[in-house]
């Protein structure tokens, strides 16, 4: 039963969710763009806020589970979460439709992946995914108007119910045999020898989950999707959905032993190394920038798998510092890519063209799209470096030199369409097109930006006090 | 904490170039010099008040020191150190920084301000480079200075033939040394966590992985994965492909600043990190690292015989050049590698001042092309003599410190590998033939255009007298240059020599 305790455990997600019902009442009773705007983002930040409250309760509601790992989730979800609702308002005003209820799909999609991160049940698993998926279908064709976005949201629709029916049917295979939807239980239930149920079971919850995170070979909709749909939606597909997933993928492998057999692992590897190879080759010549982030996210959600192959105690740090950096620069790529664009003229300022020589003309923006870039590519003094250090020394530890040397070539082949992104913002050449660089932006967008730009630096420069952080969460999430 | 003053400083100056655009076209050009100056002359009072016979001993094994931590979660520390060779490179860096800003003065036209934040930037890792003790911390500097040197070459070089050329040499320097900085990296985490299953504790500290007790089957990998990073860097021969596009579509301050001290921090990395940590693996390998020098050697010669584009020339004698040094560090010989340092000094000077001179030919005559030079002996007045000065000091002509380093890189190395001496003897040969060649077509020969061209000004006068006195004067009288390296050089030849011995004692 649930306690007054729980309840304090379970504060983010309620705030988030009883926001999400303000926002609908609210547009309901009168449509303001900025009011709506400024309660998504209050609650989100209410919520973040309440975290620390939320962690200290020993609080154990049925079907969920507040560990380390959780926390760390919920935290990711959050702050991704707060940057999106904050960059959305600028990048809405100019849109002709309804906007409001793009927040209301927004705060939605966090709540089920709040859920997701705490979830200790097949039922409480399947239930969030859903609620973080089906409003992302909107969100993707928010602007049905354009050919593009609608395309976008069919093929994510269409695609991710066919993922969705993997998922079920492996959970389905994996009860049968074994009685058990709760995860520990079902971790006692599989601990014998492996059984070709249960591990076909296993490796169908594999295929779904894959899909989610674009690894290949279930990546085919993340170019197309991530081009169509507007640039916040993407992003939350990028950072949102992606975490999420991840960090309950990497709950089912710690705790299932089935996921640690032979095969199954085997079979990961390669998924991991083909993704980096792949995600790589594919954004090579890639004349879109938002495909060519979709392509990379393929590449990078490899590097990750690197951490759920290996496992161990460093794992979960891994995990939680390389997400962690992945999201900040993805953040600020993305965030970069919503303030040029704006939807006034229906499509996302995409194509590489329109950022030729933005350093001319905003400076600043051009700098923290380079030290996004730089930290996607894993450069010392930005973020990203750290994440790349730590998967290569946890690849090194667990002596995967396959997987080492996948992550070095990989990295490699990156380098080439970052910097030949970066080089882009700087080349000035006659008749060059001007960009719609900031015309008239609010303040809050500006402090979103300069927020990741600055996060970027610090955490290349002094990451200690984060590594701290999530080193102690990793920590307690392994006396579970 | 001068030290840390010392690699900050240029990053703080570069800062301020950036934003002093807006004061005036000449800003950034006057804080850049003093910038560089700066560090110039911390280093020469560093080195007039060094006691350099002192240290090297085991209470005092550093002339300088500052640690504070940085990432205690893996023992990653800011570990800064200077001995006699880090403090010749250092000084090396100011000079020809200062050098590099000085040739760029009327070169460097549009965007100002950004190019010295970026050569800065480059300059400021090298020097990290140099004082870097903490494993990670070196790593972190090495690549430092990778991102910067790209946006010389991507944004200012010279785009040689139709196409984004520049733009492709950028990218290509960066891949190649990006990729091998990866393969260091790898190497660096994997002696960490040997070191930490053996010892239970985790640091980057040079100190404690100098003492690593490594297996046998994976010390070499672990060597190889040093090696490798240092010689794309150097560059050794099947790993140079960057080289001569980088050289030939840079800028000149970007070419001085590569081939002058980004070369350098390869030898530096061997004879720093390389060969102390693995002493036994390193001498295993020599064989193998000696005849790529002596390839080196011959092919960059040869090559150079054979260039239309006067940099490119230039690009492959230095790789040459550098495949002397190779032969040196791995010849083990204390002699030899003092003849490195020596002359890694001189190519410095020699190689910066021929590409200062194409700049200045390039100013004039605007191709670098020496099937459309020739006869310019008369046209241009001063410059063609003081080419030939250099084109002597880098064929190895006496008196030139270019001449002493080789000399006692060969005489050093004749005890251990006398074959090798003897097939790199023939690069000198083919040295005087290719830097005969440039001055015969370049200087000499039939007009192309009537006409008298400049002459040089007072900063191209400066720079090249500055070059040339030094040159000279390292030729003439290099003791105080050996005497400030010959405490680091004799460990490392120590350690070199031990190796067999102390490979046998333990079976």
């Amino acid at each position: 039963m649930l306690t007054l305790i729980d309840l304090v455990g379970l504060l983010p997600l309620l705030i988030v969710a009883s926001t999400a019902v303000l926002v609908m009442l609210g547009v309901a009773w009168r449509r303001h763009h900025g009011g709506t705007a400024a309660v998504t983002v209050s609650g989100l930040a209410l919520a973040l806020a309440s975290l620390p409250l939320a962690s200290a309760a020993p609080s154990s509601p049925p079907l969920m589970i507040f560990d380390g790992l959780a926390l760390m989730g919920s935290a990711l979800v959050l702050v991704s979460g707060l940057f999106i609702a904050a960059m959305s308002h600028g990048y809405l005003a100019g849109y002709r439709g309804p906007r409001e209820e793009f927040y209301l799909l927004l705060l939605c999609a966090v709540t089920g992946a709040l859920g997701l991160v705490a979830s200790n049940h097949l039922a409480t698993l399947f239930i969030s995914l859903e609620l973080l998926s089906m409003p992302l279908y909107g969100m993707v064709a928010y602007s049905f108007r354009t050919e593009r976005s609608l395309e976008a949201g069919i093929k994510y629709l269409i695609l991710s119910a066919a993922a969705t029916a993997f998922l079920l049917f492996g959970m389905a295979l994996i009860y049968a045999r074994t009685g058990h939807l709760e995860l520990t239980a079902l971790a006692a239930g599989v601990a014998g020898s492996p059984d070709p149920w249960i591990l076909g079971g296993a490796a169908l919850l594999l295929v779904g989950l894959g899909f989610k995170l674009s690894i290949i070979p279930f990546h085919q909709w993340t170019p197309d999707v991530y081009q169509g749909g507007l640039a916040p939606a993407t992003t939350v597909l990028a950072t949102v959905s992606k975490l999420a997933v991840f960090l309950v993928l990497l709950r089912l492998v710690l705790v299932a032993p089935v996921f640690g057999s032979g095969w199954l692992l085997g079979l990961i590897s390669l998924l991991a190394l083909l993704s980096m190879f792949g995600g790589n080759l594919l954004a090579l010549f890639q004349p879109d920038l938002k495909r060519l982030l979709g392509y990379s996210s393929i590449a990078h959600m490899g590097y990750l798998l690197v951490a759920v192959i290996v496992g161990g105690p460093l794992a979960l740090e891994t995990t939680g510092v390389y997400l962690f950096t992945y999201i900040v620069a993805t953040m600020g790529a993305f965030g970069v890519i919503m303030h040029v664009s704006g939807t006034g003229s229906g499509e996302d300022a995409s194509g590489l063209h329109h950022y030729r020589g933005l350093f001319w003309h905003s400076p600043w923006l051009a700098a923290l799209l380079t030290l996004s870039m730089l930290s996607l590519a894993g450069i010392p003094l930005t973020a990203g470096f750290f994440g790349k250090f730590y998967i290569i020394a946890l690849g090194v530890e667990g002596s995967r030199w396959w997987l080492v040397g996948g992550i070095v070539i990989g990295s490699v082949i990156g380098l080439f369409y970052y910097l030949r992104v970066i080089v882009t913002l700087y080349l000035r050449e006659p008749g060059m097109q001007q960009a719609v660089a900031d015309a008239g932006r609010g303040r809050v967008e500006k402090l979103a930006l300069l927020i990741v730009a600055v996060s970027i630096l610090l955490l290349g420069i002094y990451p200690v006090p984060f590594i701290d952080w999530v080193a102690g969460l990793a920590w307690a999430a392994r006396l579970l | 904490m001068i030290l840390f003053w010392l690699i900050l400083i240029p990053f703080l100056g570069g800062m301020l170039c950036w934003h002093s655009e807006r004061w005036g076209e000449q800003a950034p050009r006057w804080i850049a010099l003093a910038t560089m100056l700066f560090v110039l002359a911390v280093s020469v009072v560093l080195w007039a008040g060094g006691d350099f016979s002192a240290y090297g001993t085991g209470e005092r094994p550093w002339l300088l020191e500052w640690r504070v931590p940085w990432i205690p979660r893996f023992g990653i520390e800011i570990h800064l150190a200077l001995d006699g060779l880090s403090l010749i490179l250092i000084a090396l860096t100011g000079f020809l920084g200062a050098l590099a800003v000085l040739c760029s003065w009327k070169e460097i036209v549009e965007r100002v301000g950004f190019f010295h934040l970026n050569l800065l930037f480059v300059l400021g890792g090298v020097v990290g480079v140099f004082l870097a003790l903490d494993l990670l911390l070196f790593f972190l500097f090495w690549e430092v200075m990778l991102v910067p040197m790209y946006f010389l070459i991507a944004l200012w070089g010279h785009s040689g033939s139709p196409g984004q050329t520049r733009i492709r040499a950028a990218t290509r320097f960066f891949i190649y040394t990006q990729a091998s900085g990866l393969l260091m990296l790898v190497a660096i985490l994997a002696l960490v966590f040997v070191h930490y299953t053996s010892s239970g504790e985790i640091t980057f500290s040079y100190d404690a992985l100098l003492n690593a007790d490594v297996p046998d089957n994976l010390s070499f990998w672990i060597m190889l994965g040093f090696f490798i990073a240092f010689a794309v860097k150097l560059p050794v021969v099947p790993f140079h492909g960057w080289l001569p596009d980088a050289h030939a579509q840079a800028p000149t301050a970007g070419s001085v600043d590569l081939a002058g001290i980004l070369l350098k921090t390869a030898a530096y990395g061997m004879l720093r990190f390389a060969i102390p940590l693995f002493p036994e693996q390193s001498q295993a390998f020599a064989p193998v690292a000696m005849a790529l020098g002596v390839v080196g050697i011959i092919y960059g010669a040869v090559l150079a015989c054979g260039q239309q584009d006067i940099k490119r020339l230039i690009a492959y004698a230095s790789i040459s050049h550098m495949g002397f040094v190779l032969i040196a560090v791995y010849s083990g010989s204390e002699l030899a590698i003092q003849g490195a340092i020596v002359l890694m000094v001189a190519h410095a000077f020699s190689s910066a001042a021929l590409f200062i001179l194409s700049g200045q030919l390039f100013e004039r005559i605007h191709t670098r092309d020496m099937r459309r030079m020739g006869g310019l002996w008369g046209r241009i007045p001063v410059l063609p003599g003081v080419t030939l000065f250099f084109l002597a000091a880098s064929l190895g002509m006496p008196a030139t410190a270019n001449f002493l380093g080789e000399f006692m890189v060969l005489f050093g190395t004749f005890r251990s590998a006398p074959v090798v001496v003897v097939i790199a003897s023939a690069g000198l040969v083919l040295g005087a033939i290719y830097s005969l060649l440039m001055m015969q077509r370049v200087h000499f020969g039939r007009e192309q255009q009537p006409g008298l061209l400049a002459g040089p000004d007072m900063r191209e006068y400066g720079m090249m007298l500055a070059l040339i006195g030094l040159t000279l004067a390292v030729g003439l009288n290099p003791q105080p240059l050996l005497d400030t390296t010959a405490s680091m050089v004799r460990p490392v030849a120590d350690l070199f020599m031990a190796g067999p011995v102390r490979a046998g004692g333990m079976n």
